[in-house]
């Protein structure tokens, strides 16, 4: 089997997905493709399926904020691993802040349930599809979504902390 | 190889032959002080420490506190120690509520105290918010001297307590404060 050269693959992607592939870039000797939102189960769906790319593993699902990028704050990313080719691949999807909405792969992956109620708690993606879509790590009370960047990072109710000593 | 064993000294009385007369509370107090039974509560660090304390080199068995409790049905003093997370908030108010009275506590570490270097949306800043503490131990993490200096500090409070002071008005105003009936 011949090796899947990071030029090989973008190209077999490109010729599969040519308009949805928003951008790409290759950081580290690792792919990294923006893909418009709608198509990410079918993507993924199609990477995984391929007979010579194999992208079985889902290493990781997280989620992003950029508040200064319009229409695209948020973003949900997936890593993903061909084992049989050794090969990794970042796969990126932007949605606007007032709908964040995306499709679920749970359904393609089960490991992707837990990681995408993860992503869910934290920065409020909304993954249609996914079978129990609710707080996974944070109190379930909790009433915001702590890693996006309009709330603060420190707790409000520290009570010992005199800014002075903190320069502020 | 000399050895001392050193018990502790009765409290001030009145002494005659085939009597000796004090006052209940003192006995009560000498007694509890020097036969706590410790819940430890480790979650991190300073969990790590207070196993340093429990063996042979610190051994908190000198102060009559060697044996563990992990059922708090039993225990009478609650050792937490480590970063308290909020959703570990509720697990140790009802670990709390279990155990039977009269009840200490001590806060071992920065977590414990005040949230320490966690000073983030998880992390309940100190467990004071959820259950009264009695003493607090600082260090990140303590010191077994020091966790063993904290100990003492609740034998001494154990040592003095009124006998009534569970059932006063007072004790049941702070519990309430805390939503513990």
């Amino acid at each position: 089997m011949a090796e899947i050269t990071n030029e090989y693959l973008l190209q077999k992607i490109t010729n599969q997905f040519g308009s949805d592939i928003l951008s790409h870039e290759e950081t580290y000797g690792l792919v990294s493709i923006t893909i418009n939102k709608e198509k990410n189960l079918e993507f993924l769906t199609w990477l995984y399926n391929d007979s010579e790319l194999n992208f079985q593993f889902l290493t990781d699902v997280c989620g992003i904020h950029f508040p200064d990028k319009k229409d695209h704050e948020i973003g949900a990313i997936y890593h993903l691993h061909s084992l049989i080719n050794n090969v990794r691949l970042r796969v990126k999807c932007f949605m606007p802040i007032d709908n964040p909405t995306i499709q679920s792969v749970s359904s393609l992956y089960s490991s992707a349930n837990w990681q995408e109620r993860e992503t869910f708690d934290f920065y409020g993606i909304i993954f249609e599809g996914h079978p129990n879509l609710k707080r996974i790590i944070n109190v379930e009370e909790m009433d915001y979504f702590p890693m996006r960047k309009e709330y603060p990072l420190e707790d409000g109710t520290r009570t010992d902390k005199d800014d002075k000593y903190f320069g502020r | 190889m000399s050895s001392t064993i050193e018990i502790v000294e009765s409290p001030a009385g009145i002494e005659g032959p085939g009597f000796f007369a004090t006052s209940l509370d003192k006995v009560i107090g000498l007694a509890r002080a020097n036969s706590l039974w410790p819940l430890p509560f480790a979650t991190s660090c300073c969990g790590i420490e207070f196993m340093g304390t429990m063996a042979s080199n610190y051994d908190l068995g000198r102060f009559g506190a060697e044996r563990l409790s992990f059922s708090p049905r039993q225990a009478d003093l609650l050792m937490v120690m480590g970063t308290i997370s909020k959703k570990m908030g509720p697990v140790l108010k009802q670990v709390y509520t279990q155990m039977a009275e009269p009840r200490w506590v001590l806060a071992v570490g920065a977590c414990a105290t005040s949230g320490g270097i966690f000073d983030t949306y998880s992390v309940l800043q100190g467990i004071d918010k959820v259950i009264p503490v009695d003493v607090y131990v600082p260090g990140c993490p303590p010191r077994p001297e020091q966790i063993i200096d904290g100990l003492i500090k609740i034998q001494e409070l154990v040592k003095n307590e009124r006998l009534n002071r569970r059932n006063s008005e007072e004790y049941k105003k702070l519990l309430g404060s805390y939503g513990i009936e």
